[in-house]
């Protein structure tokens, strides 16, 4: 201690200090929570990514329910989703008091099932048969004594083409016909070398991302009924045919330089949409949502839905559930069962065209025989509803989510020429493995 | 910390000497000593509280965590020593994320700090409007990042952004910004460079109107040239600041994070092949996306480390340059 200069210093530090700490008190101030907001009412922040359709849904909850508030925070693409829930649900602070948990995730937190509410504490029993049998079982605890989480939809397989460019290249552009034209991959394959030679600038599919998502679950529906982790949740990337077969055929498409290499939802691809940067893009039902609100006025009437190679198969749907870290488990618990009611699912899948979970709906003609005007009125209540019928439910391991990262980049990555495609699979199933527990 | 009996002490005695003459000249000495002894302390002390709870606390909290296998989402949590640290080392992944974090270092932070110099110079002389220029040059820093972020991503877009279109109107082929290491490299040092430059040659302007004007006229009698002037008084006299805004640098570029994440569309995975994945990028993503938080908090101290080592360097190859004085 002593000299001057030092005890200058050591008041300037003071100063400091004290600035940061009235800072630090006031942002205190500030991040106080709104729950309490104006007149008593209830603020229930819901979290979901891509298109849920729940816009018109929570309006309509609010106006029946004056007590409460919905914030709605939505976040465009899954893979920025989901370290986000990881971070809330661990820590146990920040969650929503509903969240969606997408099909890949809901694995990883049914081994922590106690950090959310057990929905039977909240009458969930009773809705048991508003449920196709598997998302239920799905959304259930091993040992079946919690509810964990209740279904949304489901994601029953289209292909979404350009019609517009299909004429452009002569490929007939009738959705039956065009469903014709590809009952294989590889048929889809030759159609797309034929495609890309007729029309410069445009590639045929989206990126590869979308085409592995969609060819594993259907060669793992077929087949063993899992993909990247046995019903043991082992990882068998290297053992699955289902996973090889699926890789081989998407890396085919990389080698021929058929998709854009571009990732669903994120910013290319929505820029791609009305670029033409691509003909078509693998539809599960939701899909249709994403497109829609991504291209806007450009695309409307330039889409249409057709049939899927390879088989009937599904991509995706969520659940909801309710974290225990929620200030109104009550009212949190009685949203979600809203949403997921099928009065609910019949408004997302009219303003999204998210596909019911509720088999009820399947025979009720706003389903049935719901057209999509955005989709030169494709029958999408028929397209889903044949396809659904012939899901078979796939299991996924708590990991499933990373491996599946890590293949689709090296996809990629054959895709932009930086990886051999002779070394795709080893390099592939080195760095799946890496990441795999 | 024996925090409470701190006040106690300053506040008796500003009581006493208050209200009455001194009970006891023995007490109020010790007292008085004791003032001096502990007030400065306790003056500075909020400045040490701050950084013990923002600071230490969570730096000792992430070499603790280093030391575990932690997952949030299945609640794993356990104590596995060093073995992190080892496993870090074989990585192939971190040591890829070292080298393109050094990389976009070099390509970044040496034509920035070069350009500072020049435009500081620049800016030295007498102009018109001097003042609107010094403050045009603190413009892109107090531009959110993220803003600045998404507007480079798309200049730098390869299949429609305007870098490659203005470079398709001379003729050149497309660049794939995204997919080739080396340019993906060039794309977000441009990022870094357009934010930072202006700070640097701010710095560098004050530290110049510090030099003597009597230097400059005793070199211009013996005849040296305006570039003379610069390369053998201004440098050698910048020194210090130099240094500092070297070690700033390097302490901000080795934990380039923001620019490249939106560059990927915001994750962290830095390209398919992770070819502009940086360090603490990839710290993220084990912590975050891989749900693996022990690997990301060893990762986190080995950025630490790394700054430490590059700090150091650059301190003795700055006091090496110039080697006048």
């Amino acid at each position: 201690m002593g000299s001057p200069r030092r005890s200058r210093r050591g008041r300037g530090l003071a100063a400091l200090a004290a600035v940061l700490t009235g800072v630090m008190v006031a942002g205190t101030a500030c991040g106080g929570d709104d729950d309490g907001g104006a007149g008593g009412k209830i603020t229930l922040t819901v979290d979901t990514f891509g298109e849920f359709g729940y816009e018109e849904l929570f309006k309509q909850y609010e106006a029946q329910h004056p007590n409460i508030k919905i914030r709605s925070r939505k976040v465009s693409d899954l893979d920025t989703y989901k370290p986000q829930l990881q971070r809330w649900i661990g820590t146990g602070s920040g969650a929503g008091d509903v969240v969606a948990i997408e099909e890949g995730l809901l694995p990883t937190y049914m081994q922590q099932a106690n950090k959310f509410v057990n929905l039977f504490d909240h009458g969930g029993a009773a809705l048991k048969e508003n449920f196709l049998d598997w998302k239920w079982q799905m959304g259930l605890t091993p040992d079946g004594k919690q509810l964990m989480a209740l279904g949304t939809d489901i994601g029953p397989l289209g292909m979404c083409y350009r019609k517009d460019l299909f004429a452009k290249a002569g490929l007939p552009t009738e959705r039956d016909e065009v469903t014709k034209l590809w009952p294989t991959w590889d048929d889809f394959l030759k159609r797309g070398q034929e495609f890309q030679g007729k029309v410069s600038g445009t590639k045929w599919l989206d990126g590869p991302q979308a085409l592995l998502r969609v060819t594993v679950l259907q060669e793992a529906g077929k087949g063993p009924g899992y993909s990247y982790f046995d019903k043991s949740n082992n990882f068998v990337v290297d053992s699955n045919p289902a996973v090889r077969t699926a890789f081989d055929t998407v890396l085919k498409f990389q080698q021929a330089k058929l998709t854009a290499n571009m990732q669903i939802f994120t910013p290319p691809w929505q820029t791609g949409l009305k670029r033409d940067a691509f003909a078509t893009v693998p539809c599960p039902a939701w899909m249709l949502g994403g497109i829609e609100e991504y291209s806007g006025d450009y695309g409307k009437g330039k889409w249409d839905v057709a049939g899927i190679p390879g088989g009937a198969g599904y991509w995706g749907g969520s659940w909801l559930a309710v974290p225990k870290q929620t200030k109104h488990p009550k009212e949190a618990a009685e949203l979600a069962k809203f949403l997921t009611s099928p009065q609910g699912q019949l408004g997302a899948f009219k303003s999204a065209n998210t596909f019911p979970s509720s088999p009820k709906l399947y025979s009720d003609p706003a389903v049935a025989q719901a057209s999509n005007p955005y989709f030169n009125n494709a029958p999408v209540g028929k397209i889903f509803g044949d396809a659904a019928s012939q899901v078979k439910p796939v299991h996924l391991g708590p990991k499933n989510e990373d491996v599946r990262q890590e293949l689709e980049n090296v996809l990629v990555a054959v895709g932009e020429g930086k990886t051999q495609p002779g070394q795709a699979w080893t390099e592939g199933v080195d760095k799946a493995r890496g990441v795999s527990d | 910390m024996g925090l409470d009996v701190r006040p106690a002490p300053t506040r008796r005695r500003a009581k006493a000497g208050a209200s009455a003459p001194p009970p006891d000249r023995g007490a109020r000495a010790r007292l008085s000593r004791l003032d001096i002894k502990i007030s400065p302390y306790l003056l500075i002390s909020p400045f040490y509280l701050v950084f013990a709870v923002f600071g230490a606390f969570p730096l000792l909290f992430t070499l603790w965590m280093s030391l575990r296998d932690r997952e949030l989402a299945s609640g794993k949590d356990e104590f596995i020593g060093l073995r992190n640290y080892t496993e870090l080392l074989g990585d192939s992944a971190f040591l890829n994320a070292v080298v393109n974090t050094l990389g976009m270092f070099v390509i970044a932070t040496v034509p920035q700090l070069l350009l500072a110099l020049l435009l500081a110079n620049a800016l030295n002389r007498r102009l018109r409007g001097s003042t609107l220029f010094r403050v045009g040059m603190m413009m892109p820093l107090i531009t959110s990042t993220v803003a600045v972020a998404v507007v480079f991503t798309q200049l730098f877009d390869t299949d429609f952004g305007l870098v490659n279109w203005l470079l398709g109107l001379v003729g050149v082929d497309p660049i794939a910004w995204q997919s080739d290491r080396w340019w993906s490299w060039v794309a977000i040092s441009v990022m870094v460079d357009w934010r930072w430059t202006g700070y640097n040659a701010l710095i560098y302007l004050a530290a110049m109107q510090a030099i003597p004007k009597d230097l400059y006229e005793a070199a211009a009698i013996d005849g040296a040239s305006r570039r003379r002037q610069f390369w053998q008084i201004t440098v050698p006299m910048l020194r210090p600041t130099i240094l500092f805004t070297a070690i700033v640098s390097t302490i901000g570029g080795l934990q380039l994070f923001t620019e490249p994440v939106l560059f990927d569309n915001g994750d962290t995975d830095g390209g398919s092949t992770g070819q502009f994945q940086t360090v603490a990028m990839y710290m993220f993503d084990s912590a975050f996306s891989n749900d693996d938080y022990g690997y990301g908090a060893a990762v986190a101290w080995m950025i630490f480390l790394l700054i430490i080592v590059f700090s150091l360097v650059n301190f003795m190859f700055i006091r090496r340059m110039g080697g006048v004085r």
